[in-house]
């Protein structure tokens, strides 16, 4: 098999692509602090709440864009040209199931994701976000009995507000960075999670997000905080329609760890990559950083980026409590003109903190991927360990991977360890793997597997599949 | 079963093969002795359809067909198998995964149903049997830390799970000690029947104490000079290719 021959295996049409025709009441694009104060006055929000959105969109301004550090190339946004709000039309929040818009529950079940009969079956609780608005959240009663709060960020505003207000900001404060500050002046829904005291959630938990709307941004933000000895994992996937323009994406994630609780959030990133030209797509500018606040607190991030047309994004741990532990394992995945940037940043502050990364960058096309992280090991953050691996997967000569790794050791008790490699698709493990039997695409689909199962094995069961046959997608064409 | 007429390969505009014709009948076990660089390796890269070799001159057909217009997978799905010289490392796919998607790609080829996990385990246990090779080695990644040995047997593990009408075995005794060696021949033993055929390539007699072959060829930059049956393979060993190459250029001198 020739090199170009290896480039073809991406070239699958992007299947989330349809749009819904749907009635939507959207604000007209631009931002300002009259637009700020219309999103909370929808979403009749407390005044401490504005008053934290117009600080944040004060910092805003002031702030530029990272245009300088990340390994990545774009057209700015137009920040002033796209809208800050969309919702579907309708008089009153859907109380169950029965009186979500069938368009919407028919665009989900085109999406696979259950939020009907076959969520039941999946034993999966699902709030499902649509542009700006959560439009259902399944499985509330179940979980309400074991004392578990799982609602969209807005009706957690309004249902418990000293909650909200406690932890909000709390890890990721307001003028943490640009994108950060955005998410926080006009961000509109998201996912609350809350584990009381010594619960393990009986369910996956998983946000679905989608944005429909065209010449939208998505700014969704979520909590989780997880009490003493209590555990959750979390899922969240996401999609988008094809069109020609870029659309932005700035979420904002914050997990708290309490004593002894355990926190494993998952990601299935699929957002519109773009066309094989690099036409359309989404940026994809996230915050996500965890706090491992508690004695033996744990927060392990899982990740599988394979879409977006730029992604800049570093699920983060801060390793607060002592003998707390952070992870980190990624699958990231560029195809024709996607662009990733993406890692993570592990702060030791406890004593007997460990944190481990494992990273998989793949690189087809002219896809650019690069692994940025930091691993800071504070005075304090006594016999602290860290291991990391960065692996990268090249498909073809046309694309590129790039690793920045930061190491800042502060102590003599502590061990820190960094391996990284980066293979090509060698042509005999191709010829080996189809004189078995396997056509071209089978083969690459089986040796990326392979290359990404120390990751993979972190996702849960059912979207472990998932992940795999996304990724055969994700590659279709970059061989051929 | 394999038809190879006036075969001409080149690889990177240099001529290896230069007019090779084999025919294998089914159940016969042929082997090809020959010297460094005759070209035997590139015959079974050929068979097998890798890329890096230019066809220039000549036809195989396999099994009624023409094995040269077939892709690779195609090739594994009309029962070619190729056991590697060196057998290639795949980290992070289990031997289990790699076969279950081997066997099914070739059952899905040939039109038959795929078998689910349990249907495939019974498989797997029934033809490592009939091998007496251990299924432990299935757990771990494709070939990766095998030593040589170790190596070779999942080569004819592979094989027998896959069933091939034709199985090519390139220089599968290289790096064996006695005891390995033995443990191939039986599993290639274990397999020979009235419609099963083989091709051995091989650079030293001693295989063939363990294989006996129906027929042995000798190959000579790019040509099978000399064929015969499998008392030819003693006559090398004691006269050595010298002999064989010294016999060629008096003949076409």
């Amino acid at each position: 098999m020739t090199t170009s021959e290896i480039e073809q295996l991406a070239k699958k049409e992007y299947k989330y692509g349809f749009v819904t025709e749907i009635e939507s009441e959207t604000f007209p694009p631009g931002l300002n602090e009259d637009v700020i104060r219309a999103i909370s006055a929808k979403k009749d929000e407390p005044q401490w709440l504005l008053d934290w959105r117009l600080k944040a969109f004060a910092v805003w301004q002031k702030m530029d864009e990272p245009h300088h550090w990340p390994q990545l190339k774009y057209k700015p946004t137009g920040y002033q040209d796209i809208s800050y709000y969309s919702s579907p039309k309708k008089k009153d929040g859907p109380k169950s199931l029965e009186e979500v818009d069938p368009k919407l529950l028919e665009t989900y079940e085109k999406l696979g994701i259950p939020l009907g009969e076959r969520a039941r079956l999946a034993g999966v609780a699902v709030d499902a976000v649509f542009d700006s608005v959560s439009v259902v959240t399944t499985f509330k009663e179940t979980l309400k009995k074991a004392g578990v709060i799982f609602c969209p960020i807005s009706e957690a505003v309004r249902d418990y507000p000293e909650l909200v207000q406690k932890y909000l900001g709390s890890v990721v404060p307001h003028s943490d960075n640009f994108f950060a500050a955005l998410n926080s002046a006009v961000f509109t829904d998201g996912s609350f999670v809350y584990i009381p005291k010594g619960v393990r959630c009986p369910m996956e938990l998983s946000t679905y997000f989608r944005i429909n709307e065209a010449s939208t941004g998505q700014f969704e933000r979520t909590l989780i905080v997880a009490e003493e000895s209590s555990y959750v994992s979390y899922l969240e996937g996401c999609t988008a329609p094809m069109r020609d323009e870029n659309q932005l994406h700035a979420a904002v994630v914050e997990l708290v760890a309490l004593d002894d609780a355990k926190i494993k959030y998952s990601t299935v990133q699929n957002w519109y990559p773009g066309d094989e030209e690099g036409k359309g797509g989404i940026y994809n500018f996230v915050t996500k950083r965890g706090k491992c606040a508690g004695r033996n607190s744990h927060i392990s991030w899982t990740q599988v980026e394979t879409g977006s047309a730029v992604t800049w994004k570093y699920p983060s741990c801060i390793l607060q409590g002592d003998g707390s532990v952070g992870e980190f394992y990624s699958v990231a995945l560029t195809n024709n003109y996607q662009q990733a940037d993406t890692g993570t940043k592990m702060v030791h502050i406890g004593k007997n903190t460990k944190s481990t990364i494992i990273s998989k960058g793949i690189s087809a096309g002219k896809g650019q991927n690069t692994y940025r992280g930091l691993v800071k090991v504070m005075k304090g953050a006594e016999n602290s360990r860290n291991y990391t691996q960065c692996d990268s997967l090249l498909i073809g000569d046309r694309c590129g991977a790039h690793t920045f790794p930061y190491i800042d050791v502060r102590n003599t008790s502590s061990t820190v360890e960094h391996e990284a490699s980066t293979s090509k698709i060698a042509e005999d493990q191709m010829f080996y793997v189809q004189q078995r039997g396997l056509d071209m695409e089978n083969a690459v689909s089986l040796i990326v597997n392979g290359f990404c199962k120390d990751v993979f094995r972190e996702l849960p069961m059912e979207f472990a599949v998932e992940a795999t046959k996304l990724l055969a997608v994700s590659l279709e064409g970059s061989v051929g | 079963m394999l038809e190879i007429k006036d075969l001409h390969a080149t690889v990177n505009g240099k001529a290896i093969l230069k007019g090779l014709n084999l025919s294998i009948g089914p159940g016969e076990v042929h082997c090809i002795m020959g010297p460094n660089g005759s070209g035997k390796s590139t015959l079974s890269q050929v068979l097998a359809g890798r890329d890096a070799y230019e066809i220039t001159q000549g036809s195989v057909t396999f099994r009624g067909k023409d094995l040269l217009e077939q892709e690779p997978h195609e090739r594994a799905g009309e029962g070619l198998f190729l056991a590697f010289q060196y057998p290639v490392e795949i980290p992070g796919v289990s031997g289990n995964q790699f076969l279950r998607a081997a066997l099914n790609a070739v059952r899905q080829y040939r039109g038959q149903d795929e078998l689910d996990a349990a249907q495939m385990m019974k498989v797997f246990r029934e033809r490592a049997k009939q091998v007496k090779i251990e299924l432990a080695s299935l757990k771990r990644s494709v070939n990766e830390g095998f030593s040589g040995g170790e190596k070779k047997r999942n080569e004819m593990l592979q094989m027998a799970i896959l069933e091939p009408h034709l199985a090519v075995l390139d220089e599968v005794d290289s790096g064996l000690d006695i005891d390995a060696l033995k443990i191939v021949s039986d599993a290639v033993n274990a397999m020979r029947t009235t419609e099963r055929s083989f091709l051995l390539i091989t650079h030293y007699q001693r295989l063939l104490n363990h294989i006996v072959p129906d027929h042995i060829h000798v190959l000579v930059d790019g040509q099978i000079v000399k064929s015969g049956g499998k008392e030819l393979a003693l006559e090398l060993e004691e006269k050595g290719y010298a002999w064989v190459e010294e016999h060629t250029k008096s003949v076409a001198g």
